[in-house]
């Protein structure tokens, strides 16, 4: 059975057109996760599945059935929100029970479920405090809290890590991984940070412009991107583009290359000058500017003794290269 | 140490000029008050004086109390004031979450509608108002007041309570519509609540002006049982003679139910800021 299915959904407030023709499926227990730059539509899109905002056109389908007239709470979705939307007035169990009390549960339902969710997140030392007096980690985990317990077909979530400190965003990250397979319910799951979105994804739908660019899981899109705009946003350092500094090029194509994939080379197609060196320790990332006046970036796995300036010649092999012609689409590499 | 020195220092200087700023507008009550409990004489003799075993006297109190129906005024004047202030919340804070929550043609023509009334005094229109009221038959009701004191109260508590509506975080809204809340129950158990310091600066905005206003009691509502406190001291204040003693008394007495509704608002002012932040 599919969780979600989206066939030509269009979004437009006003005369801003949002989303457009998006189709869309999520498989039952799918983890799916949307990527894009800031203002694509992730947002928008995530709305409109949970009833928050209506499609423009097209059909909104949830566990096989059109839910486009049908209104957020009978969906049988629960939604965790960036800024947690925990009600400030109530205490945590309350938050947790509301939902389910709105659906007229009897309190020993709401109960049992609200302890089962709050031992499964560690909660249940703070079941009588009010939000204000939970640290960060603790609201969010409040706010997942208060999805699951009302047991929905379809989880929704945007961007619930990115208010949360790096140590603290793994560790939920983590959580949510395990949540996903304890559950395992099906998931949606906002982001633009590309390294949630590889860790966590069944299958990640890259969004620009209101647009599906690709839909495919992690390592499909790493390693076989449609187009420029893919290769460009998952991976970090990011892939490099080239158009003059390798010769043979045809006119307007792109090079893409990603850093992992040039070495030093004394015989190397490309010839530069070190602009600057970040040493992390595991890595070492190298700002290379190229003869043609081409910034690239170098990642040597360990620590590497090149110094700012030092000149370079790099290589890579033809089978990491990838190639773009002049509409940032994926072209056939030309026979060299 | 020593920057904690310089900050009891900012601290005495603040309070230093918060108490003589207190005293300056204190000073006129309280020489009301004192002068309500002294003799005629006394009053025009010695002002600044306090009454004593000599001076003191319940004249002006006296004279109140058997002159015309104070409680009953006083009963008015209450009312009025409540009602209006209720009305002007309550349907404030609706048309304002409609103005800030929902997308509809015409919602930013409406909110500047409702706006221009802030700047035209409703005075203006007494004329019609009061031909409006002797129409329907509601002159001389302390329902014509309350409609009046409503539709002048409106425009301002829309104004500021949108404003403050459009703060309130979309995320909590949904997360209570994904729980299946009413939009009633989501303005009134979500909103209303984190809205509430801006409901009290609306309330105490509009209380004082309605409860002192002499003007509409005057022109709509003259009858002895319907007169409101402030029109009903005007009997003491003659053309050719006042009587101080009453005037004072009254105003002494008048000053306590608008003390005792800001006490309240205020504390739910003050409850409302830290609401969110310490608890
Ligand atoms: N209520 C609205 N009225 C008009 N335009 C809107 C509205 N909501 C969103 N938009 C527009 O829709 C576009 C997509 O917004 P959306 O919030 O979905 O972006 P997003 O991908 O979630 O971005 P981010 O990563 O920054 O959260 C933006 O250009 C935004 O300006
Ligand atoms: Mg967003």
């Amino acid at each position: 059975m599919t969780a979600l299915k989206l066939e030509n959904v269009n979004k437009s407030f006003g005369s801003v057109h949002v989303l457009k023709d998006i189709n869309l499926t999520v498989e039952d227990g799918e983890f799916v996760v949307f990527v894009g730059p800031s203002g694509c539509g992730k947002s928008t899109l995530l709305r409109v599945i949970a009833g928050l905002e209506d499609a423009t056109s097209g059909t909104v389908a949830i566990g096989g059935d059109v839910v486009n007239a049908v209104p957020p709470a009978k969906r049988g979705i629960a939604m965790v929100f960036q800024s947690y939307a925990l009600y400030p007035h109530l205490s945590v169990k309350d938050n947790m029970g509301l939902g389910l009390k709105q659906e007229g549960k009897s309190n020993a339902v709401v109960d049992e479920r609200v302890s089962k969710a709050s031992a499964m997140l560690d909660l249940d030392n703070y079941l009588t405090r009010r939000p204000a007096e939970l640290s960060g980690g603790q609201r969010q985990r409040v706010a997942i809290g208060r999805a699951i317990v009302r047991d929905p077909k379809l989880f929704l979530f945007d961007e619930p890590l990115s208010n949360l400190d790096a140590a603290l965003r793994m560790n939920t990250r983590v959580e949510i991984a395990a949540l996903h397979r304890t559950l395992s319910a099906s998931m949606i799951y906002v982001t633009h940070d590309q390294i949630e979105a590889m860790t966590l994804a069944d299958k990640i739908v890259v969004l620009r412009d209101g647009r599906v660019e690709q839909v495919g899981s992690p390592m499909e899109l790493y390693n076989n991107p449609a187009n420029q705009f893919v290769a460009g946003f998952l991976g970090s350092p990011s892939m490099n583009f080239l158009s003059q500094s390798v010769t043979g090029l045809e006119n307007g194509t792109t090079l893409g290359i990603r850093p992992e994939h040039l070495r030093f080379d004394a015989n190397g197609q490309i010839s530069g000058q070190v602009t600057h060196v970040e040493r992390l320790g595991g890595d070492t990332n190298l700002l290379v500017k190229t003869d043609a006046d081409e910034v690239l970036t170098v990642r040597l796995f360990g620590q590497d003794p090149t110094e700012v300036g030092d000149d370079v010649r790099l290589s890579y092999e033809n089978a990491n290269a990838f190639f773009f012609d002049q509409n940032g689409q994926r072209a056939l590499p030309r026979a060299a | 140490m020593s920057s904690t020195r310089r900050t009891s220092g900012t601290t005495i200087a603040a309070h230093a000029i918060l108490i003589t700023y207190t005293l300056i507008a204190l000073f006129p009550v309280f020489v009301i008050l004192i002068n309500s409990f002294k003799s005629r004489k006394a009053i025009f003799r010695e002002p600044l004086a306090l009454p004593n075993a000599e001076t003191f006297s319940m004249i002006g109190y006296e004279t109140v109390f058997n002159q015309g129906d104070f409680f009953q005024y006083f009963q008015n004047s209450m009312i009025v004031t409540v009602v209006s202030l209720t009305l002007i919340l309550l349907f404030g804070a609706m048309a304002a979450f409609a103005l800030a929550e929902y997308r509809f043609k015409g919602n930013t023509l409406m909110g500047l509608y409702l706006a221009l009334g802030i700047m035209i005094p409703i005075r203006i229109g007494t004329v019609a108002i009061l031909e409006m009221m002797v129409s329907t038959g509601l002159v001389n009701t302390l329902t014509a007041l309350i409609l009046v004191y409503t539709a002048q109260g409106l425009p301002l508590a829309v104004f500021i309570l949108s404003e403050f509506m459009k703060g309130v975080s979309d995320d909590l809204k949904n997360a209570g519509r994904i729980d299946g809340l009413s939009e009633y129950k989501i303005f009134f158990r979500l909103v209303l609540p984190l809205v509430r310091p801006a409901m009290a600066t609306v309330a105490v905005f509009n209380m004082i002006p309605i409860w002192n206003d002499l003007w509409f009691p005057l022109i709509l509502a003259p009858a002895e049982e319907v007169k409101t406190l402030t029109l009903g001291s005007q009997v003491f204040i003659g053309q050719f003679v006042t009587d101080w003693n009453a005037v004072l008394s009254a105003l002494s007495m008048a000053i306590l139910p608008v003390m005792i509704l800001y006490v309240i608002f205020s504390r739910q002012l003050i409850r409302g800021i830290t609401s969110g932040a310490v608890k």
